[in-house]
């Protein structure tokens, strides 16, 4: 195997639930304020994921106080604490940029299994 | 001045990793050694003190007559690379003596590294000078050139080192105070933290401080 692959294997984490485009994910991630740390949960919509191996990442969008806020996570990150697959969403695309045009009850994704 | 003890490595490639803190850092993997001591040059013989390392095997049929002269005093096979480098003391080498990553570096070591930079072929001086260059628009008729070159009548020459367009790259450069994070002694391998010059599988002279 290349050695680059091999170290990238190793510091891989295999802790992340399988979650796809669509789905809402609670994601624990860990904020370090001078010597406190804590743990602040990022709630909503995975709007897409980036990149393979050590480079992936993915998207989460909520909407904060009538703002939509979106946030990017290193998939492989040990400042992410865990990801809690909440429910899984059915859609047709791998990007949600359509959800940043749409507010309200047509920004809502349809469950998966539910016709 | 002289350059210092080193070795000679292969770049594998980047990737990225995490430090304990959480912070991600974008690393190269880097493939050293195991390199070989072919010759020692001293001061009374050559005029310098120098240890010639060679690196990458080579198959004995790729090898030509004058060369398999030279390894055979090494007795350790041929190699790609041939490089020198100056030591104070040549005699603490043996001709034939395997050269390790662990026996100049450890992890934390703030290292120089040199390698041959991608090139980029004939460039203007907006890439190759970082000029600024001209608006695009609003009338403007002046966008990527160098402009003014030098004055008139006297002295009527372009003074020398007047930065022009020209072939970008494909030179020797040295990345200097890269800290190495970690070293792989079974796989040969060291991890540096930030980019050094050079393609995938470019030759690197990495040089102890």
């Amino acid at each position: 195997m290349n050695m680059l692959e091999r170290i990238e294997k190793e510091n891989m984490r295999y802790d992340v639930p399988q979650f796809r485009t669509g789905d809402t994910v609670s994601v624990h991630i860990r904020i370090v304020e001078g010597a406190k740390e804590r743990v602040q949960i990022f709630k909503g919509v995975v709007t897409g994921r980036k990149g393979g191996a050590m480079g992936a990442n993915f998207t989460v969008r909520k909407i904060s106080h009538g703002v939509g806020v979106e946030k990017t996570f290193p998939l492989h990150s040990p400042r992410v604490e865990k990801i809690e697959v909440n429910s899984q969403g059915r859609v047709r695309r791998s990007k949600l940029y359509y959800l940043r045009n749409l507010r309200g009850k047509a920004a809502r994704i349809r469950e998966k299994g539910i016709i | 001045m002289p350059r210092t003890l080193g070795i000679l490595g292969k770049k594998i490639g980047m990737t990225r990793v995490y430090t304990e803190g959480g912070d991600a850092v974008g690393v190269t993997v880097v493939e050293a050694g195991p390199c070989v001591v072919l010759q020692k040059k001293t001061e009374n013989k050559e005029g310098y003190n120098a240890i010639q390392i060679g690196f990458a095997p080579k198959k004995e049929s790729r090898i030509n007559k004058p060369m398999a002269g030279h390894f055979a005093n090494a007795g350790k096979g041929g190699f790609y690379h041939i490089k020198e480098f100056r030591v104070d003391n040549p005699d603490k080498f043996e001709i034939g003596q395997q050269i390790l990553i662990s026996d100049f570096f450890k992890i934390g070591d703030i290292i120089d590294v040199s390698g041959k930079v991608k090139g980029r072929g004939f460039q203007g001086v907006v890439r190759r000078h970082g000029f600024k260059g001209g608006r695009k628009t609003h009338g403007s008729m002046f966008h990527r050139a160098p402009g003014s070159i030098g004055c008139s009548a006297w002295p009527s020459r372009v003074i020398k080192g007047r930065k022009l367009p020209g072939r970008m790259g494909n030179n020797i450069v040295t990345k200097k105070n890269v800290t190495i994070l970690d070293i792989r002694d079974q796989e040969n391998v060291m991890v540096i933290k930030g980019s050094l010059p050079g393609t995938n599988n470019e030759l690197l002279q990495i040089f102890t401080k």
